[in-house]
């Protein structure tokens, strides 16, 4: 899929690309959010992508809520042998 | 040779572990590793993306950990508090490092792998997703992918929590530029997860 199916121009999405962020993490000063939503009520690529972009990041939050996995054996061996040293 | 079986219940209690740390009950110290050593090492990976170098991190954490046990005065959880050693020993394994390349922080001069390419919808619960075994593995990838400064900004800010100026200081680098790198960062793990989570939320339409 191609961005060219729409009429927006391109340069003009690249440039509020590098605004996403920003506004993702509610720092964007409103005059520009404002510029910023316009262009994304008339813009479904650059909606996809704010919507893709806020779900990468709450998926980056959670990531460290699944049990990670257990040391391997030796190495908590090694581990445990180096305190008990002192 | 197999690490030691013990029951983790016992400790159930954070007051209960420490009191047992600072008695130096060997089970209580076995307790903490069990507990709290494989997050220690597989965020140490994640930074360094070297199973030697983690180790080492491992080590110093547990090190640091057990040498200022008296000294802890409770203020965070355990946990947080072990994590934030961690970190530190992380970052300090990466400074010794040879100097990288320094990255243009020009934030209009996106690099090609963060011009965004990929317009399709994802149609799945992130907070579930972030159980999926198999998403799971693609975003490590993706992340281990990412070039180590903008990897180190993102794993501190959206993994580990930390704020913009938290971060710069870590690092040594101004707010904005941490704003710049993570923005990079994001946007390349963006389109690392777009084919797999387009193509997962086709499957399930």
């Amino acid at each position: 899929m191609t961005h060219a199916a729409h009429s927006h121009d391109l340069q003009r999405c690249r440039e509020l690309v590098a605004q996403l962020n920003d506004y993702l993490d509610g720092e964007l000063p409103a005059d520009l959010c404002a510029e910023l939503e316009h262009h994304l009520a008339d813009c479904p690529d650059c909606q996809v992508v704010l919507d893709t972009l806020g779900q990468t990041v709450r998926i980056l939050h959670h990531l460290d809520e699944a049990p990670p996995p257990a040391l391997p054996a030796d190495l908590e061996a090694r581990l445990l042998a180096r305190l008990r040293a002192g | 040779m197999p690490g030691p079986t013990i029951d983790l219940s016992i400790y159930a209690d954070e007051a209960a572990l420490l009191a047992a740390l600072r008695r130096h009950d060997p089970d209580a110290c076995t307790c903490l590793v069990k507990r709290f050593a494989p997050l220690v090492y597989a965020r140490a990976l994640r930074l360094t993306g070297d199973p030697d170098e983690a180790e080492s991190v491992l080590q110093s954490t547990f090190i640091k950990v057990c040498d200022a046990l008296p000294g802890f005065d409770g203020a965070s959880s355990l946990g947080t508090w072990i994590y934030r050693i961690a970190t530190n020993e992380g970052l300090m394994v990466l400074r010794r490092r040879k100097p990288q390349i320094a990255l243009d922080d020009v934030a209009d001069n996106l690099h090609p792998e963060e011009v965004p390419h990929q317009f399709q919808a994802w149609s799945h619960d992130p907070q579930r997703l972030a159980l999926d075994g198999e998403l799971r593995a693609q975003i490590e990838r993706a992340i281990a992918a990412l070039p180590e400064q903008l990897r180190v900004v993102v794993l501190l800010r959206d993994v580990e929590g930390l704020s913009t100026e938290e971060t710069a200081a870590q690092l040594g680098i101004s707010p904005g530029a941490v704003k710049v790198r993570l923005h990079r960062a994001r946007l390349r793990l963006r389109e690392a997860l777009a084919d797999y989570l387009a193509a997962r939320s086709e499957e399930h339409a």
